[in-house]
């Protein structure tokens, strides 16, 4: 057991939970982020219905997201939390909007109704947004003090992480629509198709500009990267290129599935753009875990509780990928009417 | 200074009034899973569509019910870094792992099933669907199991050591199964399937006032009288050995609890009593003499320490702790003698005609979230001022952020909880007084009940006779 360095497999761990949250959560609240923009009403019913057995579960990633940084490091999860308690603050109340939405849709009546439908796109976007604005806030780096924070209640807000919060509204977006293509069929999937392939072109180019910016405003991407403008140190970008081509590729891959009529692919390689746009990032922000105060190791819980926990996430994770699994093989297939208990 | 204090005190609101809202939903569901899980085996079993029209009748208000457990859960576990980050620091290594556990081994096992619990009818063979609802029925439980267990650890610290302000683990076992912690897992329990009987038999009795949907409602009453009357007296047995084992490691909250201001043997079991914090006394009170001292103590004599004995800045506020344990346990006791009085009805076969006592049920309805809450704040407020007993102070444990960022989300969740609990108690309303679904298609005749559900229901079945309002 010595031997075994249990924060970074902690971190490594966290870092998976993260992306699956992403993922998973990132396509229903994409599709809450589309919804209003659908043609009919009966599209309506269908992205809603495509997503209401399935957005609970993919919720509670984000719990253990917040529970795993609570015990596997809990000095990061108490300095972080407060530098963005106003962020944190607006992605709790839309999804709280956005969750009950759900059942209250289906049991509300005319004009209460639309109230219902507002409250689940408002609540989706808004709910995107402040986890961009999170995201921003924690790769433009945290004060800290002695470990506590000790910067201002606005520190996050600056044009960096609004940018970030846009690029993740139209990333989630794009897992929406693509996710949409799965579940749909007729006029709906064609809609989807074309919003995958508008959201797509956006998403490349805010990935770019999020890429060219970091290393502007974060010194340690920016040695990471070699990009310490307008000076280029080609020894060290020139290894991480591979990860730009990728994303090159993986978006000529999607357009290319979606104009094919593929029904899986678009969804798979929006995840791989993702996928390689969190590398990307946490190259410029490793070993920290609260930029730049923290490190991994600086942050950790004792070994023995994050030696607890892991012995239960070894034997639970397995599990819970398993019967999520198991949930969306139930609910596989294009949404059908059947499919509401309302 | 005086900016931290600000701080703690609106740290302090925030988190009861979102825990309070929270716990509302998590009493109700977690009786409510159990009650399904039931309802839908015994449809497996006897095949009685009545049954199968309950459970899709309960499932419903269920599906709301849950939706806020859900999301009000949520802002919890964040609440933890943004308004206690100090606390979360000293305590991570102890009580993350456990927030961790039920995040592992409840949630994800909660949401991913109630999908096909909600959805999957038409999905999933019924056995499978039977297995789902139980899953999530023992999730309830599951997350109840570890959420107390890290609540009862700050109410009776063990298996730890503390080194330069932060809690180290020297024993999980003794951490999970910390002194207080069986009383209140068990306490907690009983408090949630008492509540969620409360509720189906308020339900049940409206139904039958009303004379709609008799059939599910004498369903509902047979199934929740007796249990109401069953859990409600085991909950006075818990509840009391629970007041035992505070008494062993909170004297101070049991000192509040009977507005004992002197250490004295034979002490009084108060009735009424007006604390005065300031004063060191109570006003106006009334009592019986050496009750309390046998309650608490085992023997008429026994002696119980006085608040006087702490000093000042150790005491919790008295009158809150006094009066919501009063509010608890006058509660319970009604909730027994509702349980025995429809007890007897049922046996008389006389239910349906005491008008009285169906009003009675339906009053009683929400009397369960009331003790429930009630219960919190005895034990909460009863704890201050620390957040670990004796260990860390409350006032030691909130974030560095300004009292301006504590004010101002407490006055949105305030504002949203506002919103979403009006309109989610409008619909659970709503579809209570519709009534679970007696289907054309396939209309259950009376004598499909089997006994002894038929023998007792048999008593009484003239759908027909005029009842006057
Ligand atoms: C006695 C039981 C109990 C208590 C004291 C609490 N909870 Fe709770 N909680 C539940 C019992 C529960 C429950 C029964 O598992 C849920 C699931 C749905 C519901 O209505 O309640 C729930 C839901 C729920 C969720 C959403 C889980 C999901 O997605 O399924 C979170 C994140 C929390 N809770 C967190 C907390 C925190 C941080 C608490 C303490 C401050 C807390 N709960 C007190
Ligand atoms: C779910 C039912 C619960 C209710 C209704 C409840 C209620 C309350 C109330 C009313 C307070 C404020 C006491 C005061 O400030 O005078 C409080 C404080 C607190 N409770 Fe609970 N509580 C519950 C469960 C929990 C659980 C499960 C935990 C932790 C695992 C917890 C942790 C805390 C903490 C950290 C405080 C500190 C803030 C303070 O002391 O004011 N509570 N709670
Ligand atoms: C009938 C007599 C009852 C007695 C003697 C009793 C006793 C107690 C005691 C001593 C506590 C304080 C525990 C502490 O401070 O840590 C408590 C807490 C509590 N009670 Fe009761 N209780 C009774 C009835 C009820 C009923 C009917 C309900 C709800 C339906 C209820 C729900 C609760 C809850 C939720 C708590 C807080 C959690 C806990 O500490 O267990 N109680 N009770």
């Amino acid at each position: 057991m010595a031997s075994l360095d249990l924060p970074m497999i902690w971190a490594g761990l966290l870092a998976l939970a993260v992306f699956m949250y992403v993922l998973l959560d990132g396509f229903d609240l994409g599709v809450g982020i589309l919804f209003p923009f659908a043609a009919r009403d009966q599209d309506r019913d269908d992205m809603m219905n495509s997503v209401a057995p399935v957005w609970d579960g993919n919720e509670t990633w984000l719990i253990l997201g917040g529970g795993g940084l609570f015990a596997a490091f809990p000095k990061a999860y108490a300095a972080f939390m407060p530098a963005v308690y106003m962020p944190i603050g607006f992605m709790l109340t839309a999804l709280i909007f956005r969750g009950v939405a759900f059942e209250f849709r289906f049991k509300a009546s005319g004009s209460a109704r639309r109230i219902w439908d507002q409250a689940f796109h408002w609540g989706s976007v808004v709910a995107t947004f402040s986890q961009g604005l999170i995201l921003g806030a924690l790769v433009q780096g945290i004060s800290l003090e002695d470990g506590r924070f000790s910067g201002g209640m606005f520190d996050w807000l600056t044009p960096f992480s609004f940018v970030t919060g846009c690029a993740l509204v139209w990333g989630y977006a794009l897992l929406g629509s693509t996710w949409l293509i799965i579940k749909t069929e007729g006029e709906l999937l064609a809609w989807s198709r074309i919003t995958a392939l508008v959201s797509a072109v956006v998403v490349l180019l805010m990935i770019a500009v999020v890429s060219f910016w970091m290393p502007a405003i974060d010194v340690l991407a920016a040695e990471r990267w070699g990009l310490r403008y307008p000076h280029i140190d080609w020894s060290r970008l020139l290894p991480l290129t591979p990860i730009p081509l990728l994303v090159g590729v993986a978006f000529w891959q999607l357009v290319r599935s979606v104009r094919r009529g593929h029904t899986y692919m678009p969804y798979l390689f929006s995840v791989a753009l993702f996928l390689l746009g969190y590398v990307g990032l946490l190259v410029g922000i490793f070993p920290y875990i609260v930029p730049y105060g923290l490190t991994i190791h600086e942050a950790a819980a004792a070994p023995n509780s994050q030696a607890l926990l892991l012995v239960g996430a070894l034997v639970m994770l397995p599990l819970i990928l398993g019967y999520t699994a198991y949930v969306y093989w139930v609910f596989r297939g294009k949404v059908s009417a059947d499919a509401s208990y309302h | 200074m005086t900016d931290t204090l600000d701080m703690t005190l609106l740290a302090r609101l925030q988190f009861a009034f979102t825990v309070s809202f929270h716990i509302i939903f998590p009493s109700f569901t977690i009786g409510l899973a159990s009650y399904l899980a039931v309802l839908e085996g015994l449809w497996l079993k006897t095949k009685n569509e009545i049954f199968l029209n309950l459970y899709r009748f309960w499932v419903k208000i269920f599906a709301v019910s849950f939706g806020m457990g859900v999301v009000s859960g949520l802002v919890m576990s964040y609440q933890f870094g943004t308004n206690w980050s100090l606390f979360s620091e000293a305590t991570g290594n102890v009580l993350g792992p456990l927030l961790g556990y039920e995040v592992l081994t409840a949630f994800f096992l909660e949401a991913s099933f109630l999908g096909i619990m909600l959805f999957g009818w038409n999905k999933v063979g019924p056995r499978l669907h039977f297995a789902s609802t139980v899953i999530v029925a023992l999730g309830t439980l599951l997350s109840a199991f570890w959420i107390l267990s890290a609540n009862s650890w700050m109410h009776t610290p063990a298996g730890y050591e503390l080194r330069d302000g932060i809690f180290y683990t020297t024993s999980w076992m003794e951490v999970i199964f910390n002194p207080s912690f069986p009383y209140r897992f068990s306490h907690m329990v009983l408090a949630a399937y008492l509540t969620t009987s409360l509720v189906v038999g308020a339900v049940g009795a409206y139904h039958l006032l009303k004379r709609t949907r008799l059939q599910a409602a004498r369903v509902m009453m047979l199934m929740a009288l007796p249990f109401i009357a069953t859990v409600s007296i085991m909950q006075l047995v818990a509840g009391h050995e629970h007041g035992v084992n505070v008494h062993e490691y909170q004297p101070a909250k049991v000192a509040a609890m009977e507005g004992a201001w002197e250490t004295r043997e034979g002490a009084p079991l108060l009735l009424f009593a007006l604390p005065d914090q300031e004063a060191e006394k109570n006003h106006l009170e009334i009592g019986i003499p050496k009750l309390a001292s046998l309650v608490v103590t085992g023997s008429l004599d026994g002696e119980l320490t006085g608040l006087k004995a702490w000093p000042v800045d150790e005491r919790p506020p008295v009158a809150w702790v006094f009066w919501s344990f009063r509010v608890m346990v006058g509660l319970g006791m009604l909730m027994i003698g509702l349980g025995l009085v429809g007890v007897w009805l049922l046996w008389r076969g006389s239910l349906e005609q005491r008008r009285w006592f169906l009003r009675a049920c339906i009053a009683m309805g929400p009397t369960g979230f009331i003790a429930v809450l009630a219960g919190w704040i005895t034990a909460e407020v009863g704890r201050q001022p620390y957040t670990v007993y004796g260990l860390m102070r409350t006032a030691d444990s909130v974030s560095p952020v300004t009292a301006e960022a504590v004010a101002t989300s407490l006055i949105v969740f305030v504002f949203v909880y506002g919103i979403v609990f009006t309109a989610g108690m409008y619909y659970m309303l709503r579809l209570a007084r519709r009534g679970p679904d007696e289907r054309a298609s396939t209309p259950p005749p009376d004598d499909n009940l089997r006994p002894p559900l038929g023998a007792l229901l048999g008593r009484r079945r003239d759908e027909t006779a005029e009842v006057k309002a």
